[in-house]
């Protein structure tokens, strides 16, 4: 199984995702530079958080020009497992893959702690081995994460149950407290309509190993490695 | 434009420094060169007067693959690779302009650190202030927010995780703030790449931002006190472009594994004049560029200001004639320009040209080697007999509770989670102790090891005595690096003071040094480079003196990382070292009864060196849970500090009253709140306890049992009198929100 991880001028966390894939899960990994316009065989694709071109502009918003973003729509649009992560998440929401935007965390701060995020759908490659209503310890490391749709959209979001993650407490329990960034309806990730393309703001590549303070992330990788097993392995 | 006195002074020279110029040249310099001589012979790049006191630090060790001289310097960590780092100040800035002065020092040390040939995988820092709620709180405030953004925004983008630091607060720091940052990054050991240029006719490159006029003469403000019109300097304050440097930092680490390359430097303070004749010096060759082809920002930019830029992320490489498609190919596919402004020659000058036309040439040797060097004379300062006279028994009794609370609140004790929040310090998956728990831990992957580094000082210590205070802060670096469960095995040092033109000042620099040598012999921590930041004065008041140290250890098991916090109920609590009751210089006197008085801990190296040995032997042993050093607050506030963030955990402890006399009046406090040095409270599964107990004796640390953790209280009892007890949500409330309260301007 290959996991293929764009690199944009600015990404940080390309090395974590790829980490995570290759060492910590075992999987081939390899790193796609923007520039290049094939996923050279990608069974999942990331997007892999950071400050893409300094986040200068809006975030994501010059990333979304890249050459490979064609090659990323065209995989997304044949179904294939796309994972945004942070800044991979708005990059997907720029190029159109999602809907929505994000806006400065309501305190105006940048937050890096981790939080605890409920898993509302498992019907996602990248959920599936998950339990609708689990709750996941993972970090958020962002000052841009304040989800963000006009009311239509996030109407839409609900009833296509195309919430995946919200922020919660410990028990799971959706609060205003536990949502660190001002998120409308506690949004920390959410799917297409084809529910194959996944973006969250929390990182998963940062808590797959219990002595980094968590391993709750892994389940969303052992998810899509589960889902693209039983349809044969590589597409 | 006539050399006159008045252009000396603007420039900093002093009129016998003209004249070395002028006998150096053996001609008047050019204004160019009258430009470039001011910023290498400033006190930021020619440590003029601390250097002949630099020499007696203690700089060579087993491990030490790279003393200082260069970027930065560098340790044998074993599997064949380095741990290389370094700390430096970017105080004046910061002043001037809090979020783009702390912004651009952390860009500074990055760069000071990829040059090395290193992947930079961690950041520290160590800030002083002046107190949130005192006269200039509100001035303090705002500089507060913006270093802390300044910090996080640089980092954060660049994607190097800020594992920790320090802070403290007092006001005399209120019109100097200090903002000391520290990076470590890993390179392979036999790799290391050296700042120099050499083999005649190599072409030279400038890659990174245009060339503006900002920062012009920066160097030469950070060597000169401030006054009412240092709003005006603002100009000479740089702006960061985290986004460039992380382009910089791939595309020269790409570079590197190709072998292309031959030397490296950055431009930082004194930009491109530094770097361009350090280069040459240390290649024992020349450097000669035409400004012509020097990318720039802004229309009609004399040669002078060209040379005198300090604009941030650029970098000058000397790479192998013939390789020059392959160089600016890799720089082409990060985006960057790569601009060939010169060559390497032979005839050891650094020479300019603007157009074809030579507008400075200087021997490297004259701006390097033959800068003024400067033993200033040093008097002992009056106040100390004032200060040293302190008689505990005269303070007014204050309940222990009381005082226990008044300390978690405040600031400098407080939980600095509002600060290291907003810093992402696990991105690059490494992080193994998460901020605030201990020293800064960072795993170094494809080994089985870690990497544990602490930044420490105690400007405060230091005042009441420079030479105890500095070994103190070696001491307390080496210690907290020891409760992770690592070894020290190397030092950085940043050096803040006044004027040194002060003999007051300047003989607490040289206490400060000789006591840092002394500390790091006997730790055996080699100091392998570091940074002076002098002049840290405003209207004539000086700062408390601060020298911080940085002290990097590694720890062989990675999986056996020791944190601060207890970890689960039941376990027993040791106290390893002996208390004194010593009262001198603590934070107990400073926020109890505002004063800085007395003398500050006495330290006893041999019995420090013990301890260290016993915390890494008993951690690589598996015999403890949690380890934390005892420090500001003594070990009342350490105690307290075990309980937080563990989930609830509390304890009930009776330990024994500290040695010596002491009247009965101030006995409990002094035992609790004392600072006594060379302590560490450690929690151990019972089953362990003996083992620990029989390396202890082997190795002369004393160690008392002093209780079990569990519970939900607090409960501290000495030699059985009730001192302490309160819930520990009722303490952790008070330490985890006192900073966010300043904020909240809800502050007591």
């Amino acid at each position: 199984m290959k996991f293929s991880i764009v690199v944009f001028p600015g990404s940080n966390c390309d090395h974590d995702a790829y980490h995570a894939a290759k060492h910590v899960l075992g999987h081939d990994a390899e790193f796609i530079w923007h520039k290049e316009t094939s996923l050279k065989g990608a069974d999942v694709v990331v997007l892999p958080g950071g400050f893409s071109h300094g986040d200068y502009l809006r975030t994501g918003a010059i990333a979304r020009f890249s050459p490979v973003m064609t090659a990323v729509a065209d995989f997304a649009r044949q179904g294939g497992p796309t994972l945004g992560i942070c800044n991979g998440f708005q990059i997907l929401c720029e190029a159109g893959l999602l809907p929505g935007a994000m806006l400065r965390n309501r305190d105006l701060k940048f937050h890096c702690e981790h939080v605890c995020i409920r898993v509302e759908q498992a019907d996602t490659p990248f959920t599936a081995l998950a339990k609708r209503g689990q709750v996941l310890r993972i970090p958020i490391a962002h000052g841009e994460g304040n989800f963000y749709a006009d009311a239509e959209t996030i109407a839409e979001l609900e009833s296509e149950r195309r919430v995946i993650f919200r922020y919660c407490d410990v028990r799971g329990e959706i609060t205003d407290a536990s949502n660190p960034n001002g998120a409308l309806n506690g949004i920390a990730g959410i799917c297409n309509p084809g529910r194959n393309v996944v973006g969250l703001m929390p990182h998963p590549e940062r808590a797959c190993e219990p002595s980094l303070g968590s391993a709750d992330g892994l389940v969303l990788f052992e998810s899509v490695v589960s889902v693209l097993a039983a349809h044969g392995g590589a597409r | 434009m006539p050399i006159d006195p008045e252009v000396l002074e603007r420039h900093g020279l002093s009129s016998e420094e003209y004249d070395r110029i002028v006998g150096s040249l053996k001609r008047e310099p050019t204004m160019t060169e009258l430009g470039i001589f001011s910023v290498m012979w400033s006190e930021h790049c020619s440590y003029k007067s601390s250097r002949v006191h630099l020499r007696k630090l203690p700089t060579e060790g087993p491990r030490v693959l790279q003393g200082p001289g260069e970027n930065a310097g560098a340790v044998d960590i074993g599997d064949g690779l380095a741990a290389v780092f370094k700390i430096e100040s970017h105080n004046h800035p910061s002043f001037i302009e809090p979020y783009q002065g702390a912004a651009t020092g952390v860009g500074g040390i990055i760069r000071d650190i990829f040059t090395m040939g290193a992947r930079p995988i961690a950041l520290l820092n160590s800030l002083r202030f002046g107190e949130m709620d005192g006269p200039d709180g509100a001035r303090t405030r705002r500089t507060v927010e913006g270093v802390v953004a300044g910090i996080a925004g640089y980092g954060n983008s660049i994607g190097i995780p800020t594992v920790g630091g320090e802070i403290a607060f007092d006001d005399r720091y209120a019109a100097n703030p200090l903002v000391n940052v520290f990076c470590l990054g890993i390179a392979r050991a036999d790799a290391l790449v050296k700042g120099s240029a050499s083999g005649i006719g190599n072409p030279v490159y400038y890659v990174g931002s245009k060339t503006g006029r900002d920062g012009i003469h920066g160097a030469t403000m950070a060597s000169a006190e401030f006054d009412e019109k240092s709003a005006e300097k603002r100009p000479a304050v740089q702006v960061g472009d985290p986004f460039m440097e992380k382009l910089l930092l791939e595309a020269c680490l790409e570079l590197m594994q190709t072998d292309a390359l031959i030397g490296v430097q950055d431009m930082g303070a004194a930009g491109l004049t530094c770097s361009t004749c350090e280069m040459g010096s240390r290649g024992g060759a020349g450097i000669e560029i035409d400004v012509m082809h020097v990318p720039q920002r802004e229309t009609g930019m004399t040669p002078y200001e060209i040379m005198l830029s300090e604009s941030q992320e650029r970098m000058l490489l000397a790479v192998k004639r013939g390789r020059e498609a392959e160089v600016e190919r890799i720089f082409e596919k990060w985006d960057l320009h790569a601009a060939h402004i010169g060559d390497v020659t032979n005839d050891g000058l650094m020479r300019v040209k603007d157009h074809g036309q030579v507008v400075a040439e200087i021997p490297n040797s004259a701006l390097v080697d033959a800068a003024p060097v400067y033993t200033r004379p040093t008097a002992r300062p009056a106040y100390l007999d004032e200060v040293r006279k302190f008689e505990p028994a005269s303070l007014p009794p204050v309940a222990p509770q009381t005082a226990l609370f008044a300390l978690l609140g405040s600031p400098t004790i407080a939980s600095k989670r509002w600060v290291y929040r907003q810093y992402d310090h696990m991105v690059r998956t490494n992080t193994i102790v998460l901020a605030g728990m201990g020293a800064g831990v960072v795993r170094v992957k494809g080994t089985s090891r870690a990497i544990a580094m602490s930044v420490d000082g105690n400007g405060r210590y230091c005042y009441l005595d420079p030479r105890r205070g500095a070994m103190l802060a070696v001491a307390e670096a080496a210690r907290n690096v020891a409760c992770a469960g690592a070894t020290p095995i190397g030092a950085t040092n940043c050096l803040n003071f006044g004027n040194p033109e002060r003999p007051e000042i300047m003989w607490q620099l040289v206490e400060a040094i000789e006591g840092i040598a002394d500390a790091c012999r006997a730790l055996d921590v080699p100091i392998t480079g570091g940074n002076v930041s002098l002049y840290n004065e405003t209207n004539g008041e000086a700062i408390y003196p601060t020298p911080i140290l940085g002290v990097v250890g590694v720890i062989e098991d990675a999986s056996k990382v020791m944190s601060r916090t207890f970890k689960s109920a039941g376990d027993e609590i040791l106290l390893c070292g002996q208390g004194f009751g010593e009262l001198g210089g603590s934070e107990f006197l400073k926020v109890l009864h505002g004063t800085a008085k007395g003398q500050p801990p006495q330290l006893d190296l041999a019995k420090e060196r013990a301890l260290i040995t016993l915390l890494t032997r008993a951690v690589s042993g598996g015999l403890l849970r949690s380890a934390h050093d005892c420090s500001d607050g003594g070990v009342a506030v350490t105690l307290a500090e075990c309980a937080f963030d563990s989930g609830g955990i509390g304890f009930d402890v009776d330990m024994p009253a500290h040695v010596g006399q002491a009247p009965n009046s101030i006995r409990l406090t002094a035992t609790l709140f004392g600072e006594s040095a060379s302590r560490v409270v450690v929690s151990a599964q019972p089953q362990s306890v003996n083992a620990v107990l029989k390396l202890a004796a082997q190795l002369g640390v004393p160690v008392h049992r002093i209780g079990r953790t569990g519970g939900s209280r607090l409960a501290v009892r000495v030699e059985g009198h009730d001192a302490i007890d309160c819930t520990v949500a009722e303490a952790e409330r008070m330490w985890s929100t006192a900073i966010e309260r300043h904020f909240a301007g809800r502050a007591a």
